[in-house]
């Protein structure tokens, strides 16, 4: 396999295990510079594991971790220029502010008047011009994230890599270092690898993302072709809100598949991947809240549902208000419980739990995946 | 109001037994040795007050080259714990896995169990001219003759270290136990050798437990007895043998308590002039240890 030089981060087969847990199992992939990259997966997945190994922090059991093309797997981790900023930030105590974001460049030899000048700099450049000589309990929690990623900025990384560092905040301000984050990656124009459990993180701030589960890449691509074509079951099920279901296939043709549910539901379905499913396999369906649409009973809808549609009739259980995102749990006749999003106006028109509705989604919608 | 009173009681019975503590056992017999300390004898019992007993002290050389020797022989016992107690720490606090660190503390703790003076006898055994070490060295052919290991200096000082060593440990397991491994890493990755790492962040971090751990050693050494003695016998000139020698010996109190006073204003200053070095305060390094 041939590296170009435009990849920043290049992993190949890379393998991890302890014992005989595959931790990270023959992962590969490519970083173009400058781009946002997130690795999104569930904890225990082994996200950990593979930053630890960009870093240098554990060897990789078998495979290839190229920066710039060339191969860092004999670098010691502190002749790598890949930067982390770790969970819990990591920052040095017993130094300020000034001399935490210096601690890189002395260890680099650079000059008294080349430290002085660069700090002031990329102080600058993250907006905290005046922290210099606080000291690090002295600063807020936000202000301490721009800090760590400042004090591997300094060092201008080829590769900056941040494990989870919003964990720790709380949730307002969570969303302003989401937006605040990204607006520093553009702003340095460094490759960021960003490891996330929190897929709205992820979605949010990244160029691309890779779905990671049990040691493995189940899928790479940007937030939309994540959220809206997803290849797995498993990425259809973490990235966003489903109504999940299993079934078994009634009946398929090409990639329309009729499908009908345990609880007896019968679905139309578009089916993901390639392979026709016989009659009778089990699959698994997903469908998400927002294409459902929910209308009140009133009039009978006479037959005017094409049929790549699925209708069924319920009753709202309950009502879960949250502005903007606000969502119905409709009972249907089989007794599941469906999520679908409505828009409360505060009127008195809106939608109260009892009220007899009709859910319509299209069969494009309903994703199925084969067991 | 009875709940009051109940708080009340419970206080002054929580406080009482302190307060007896540091009045009887520590602010009275000090008050007697300072004043006992400023006495002087002029005839068989007259005695009248002055510094006579101090400047007997400075006009005697013996005396204050032997303040010194016990002076800077403890800093380089404390010197010696820290260096070598210091990666023991370490390894216990960071690197050593759950179940093996309490067996090491425990491994460390074992000697404690015997008494200061069986262990020194054991350092004789080992040590003397007929002592284990001695023979084996002669069986190889190594040595020619018996050699006696006892009373040197290099002896005091290696058993004063294993005396006290674990008092340098304990401290620094403690401080080193709160540092985030993170820390350690992110001193890697921003670029630092492993050197630097120790330099500029493992030390500064454990420095708390550093320097309680040193006040600690240097004080018990400063004010040890039965090891100089045993182990160094009579060349060992440790001042805590002149001022028992002046208390029982010679039955002068009087120089003995004076004696005893400057051993304590002596390591005091010791210990102050060592916190106002690595810029720690007392409060902060006993807080955080």
């Amino acid at each position: 396999m041939t590296s170009s030089p435009v990849h920043d981060l290049e992993c190949i087969d890379v393998s991890k295990k302890f014992g005989s847990v595959r931790a990270v199992d023959n992962v590969s992939f490519t970083i173009p510079s400058g781009s946002f990259f997130s690795i999104l997966g569930p904890s225990g997945c082994g996200k950990t594991t593979l930053m630890r190994m960009i870093a240098g922090f554990e060897d990789p059991s078998n495979g290839d971790i190229k920066i710039k093309g060339k191969s860092v797997v004999e670098t010691p981790p502190n002749k790598r220029n890949v930067k982390m900023v770790f969970q819990h930030l990591a920052l040095f105590p017993m130094m300020n502010v000034y001399e935490n974001i210096a601690y890189g460049l002395r260890c680099n030899g650079a000059s008294k008047s080349e430290i002085e000048h660069r700090v002031r700099d990329v102080l600058d450049r993250i907006a905290l011009p005046d922290v210099a000589h606080r000291e690090i309990h002295q600063l807020s929690g936000g202000q301490k994230q721009r800090i760590a990623i400042a004090r591997c900025m300094v060092l201008d990384p080829d590769v900056l890599l941040l494990d989870e560092p919003l964990g720790a905040l709380d949730l307002k301000l969570r969303e302003a270092m989401k937006i605040e984050l990204k607006l520093l990656q553009h702003q340095f124009n460094t490759t960021f690898i960003y490891i996330t459990h929190d897929q709205s993180e992820a979605l949010v701030m990244s160029d691309h993302v890779a779905i990671m589960n049990e040691g493995q890449f189940e899928q790479i691509g940007t937030p939309q072709q994540l959220y809206h074509a997803p290849n797995t079951a498993f990425v259809a099920g973490f990235v966003g809100d489903s109504n999940r279901w299993s079934g078994t296939v009634a009946q398929a043709q090409g990639s329309d598949v009729k499908v009908e549910t345990t609880a007896g539901l019968p679905l139309n379905c578009t089916l993901i991947g390639n392979n026709v499913p016989l009659v009778g396999e089990g699959v698994e369906i997903f469908v998400r809240p927002e294409f459902i649409t929910v209308q009140r009973q009133l009039a009978k809808t006479d037959g005017d549902i094409d049929a790549g549609h699925n209708q069924l009739e319920g009753v709202i259980d309950s009502l879960l208000f949250n502005g903007a995102n606000s969502r119905v749990l409709v009972r249907s006749q089989t007794n599941q419980l469906i999520e679908a999003d409505v828009t409360l106006t505060g009127g008195t028109d809106d939608l109260k739990p009892g009220d007899a509705v009709h859910l319509i989604w299209h069969a494009q919608q309903t994703m199925c995946f084969r067991t | 109001m009875l709940q009051k009173d109940i708080k009340r009681l419970s206080l002054i019975m929580l406080f009482t037994p302190f307060a007896l503590w540091i009045a009887l056992l520590i602010i009275i017999p000090h008050l007697g040795m300072v004043v006992l300390s400023l006495r002087e004898k002029v005839a068989p019992r007259v005695y009248e007050y002055g510094l006579g007993n101090y400047v007997d002290f400075m006009n005697e050389p013996i005396y204050w080259n032997t303040l010194l020797r016990t002076g800077s022989m403890s800093l380089l016992v404390t010197a010696l714990a820290l260096i070598i107690g210091f990666p023991i720490a370490y390894y216990i606090a960071k690197i050593a896995g759950y179940r093996t660190r309490g067996a090491l503390f425990l491994l460390c703790l074992i000697p404690l169990w015997v008494s200061d003076l069986i262990r020194a006898f054991g350092w004789i055994l080992l040590l003397r001219e007929t002592g284990v070490v001695s023979s084996v060295l002669q069986w190889s052919g190594l040595i020619g003759e018996p050699i006696e290991f006892l009373y040197n200096d290099i002896t005091v000082i290696v058993g004063l270290v294993y005396t006290v060593i674990l008092f340098m440990i304990v401290p620094l397991v403690s401080t080193l136990d709160g540092m985030d491994e993170s820390m350690v890493e992110a001193g890697y990755n921003l670029g630092g050798s492993g050197f630097t790492v120790l330099r500029r962040i493992i030390v500064p971090y454990a420095m708390p437990g550093i320097v309680s751990g040193c006040i600690v050693v240097f004080m018990l050494t400063a004010g040890s007895y039965l090891t100089p003695i045993l182990l160094g016998g009579k060349n060992s000139s440790w001042f805590t043998e002149q001022i028992y020698e002046q208390f029982i010996t010679r039955f002068n109190w009087e120089s003995g308590a004076a004696f005893g006073f400057l051993l304590l204003a002596f390591t005091s200053l010791v210990v102050w002039l060592g916190l106002r070095l690595t810029g720690q305060t007392l409060a902060n390094t006993v807080a955080k240890s």
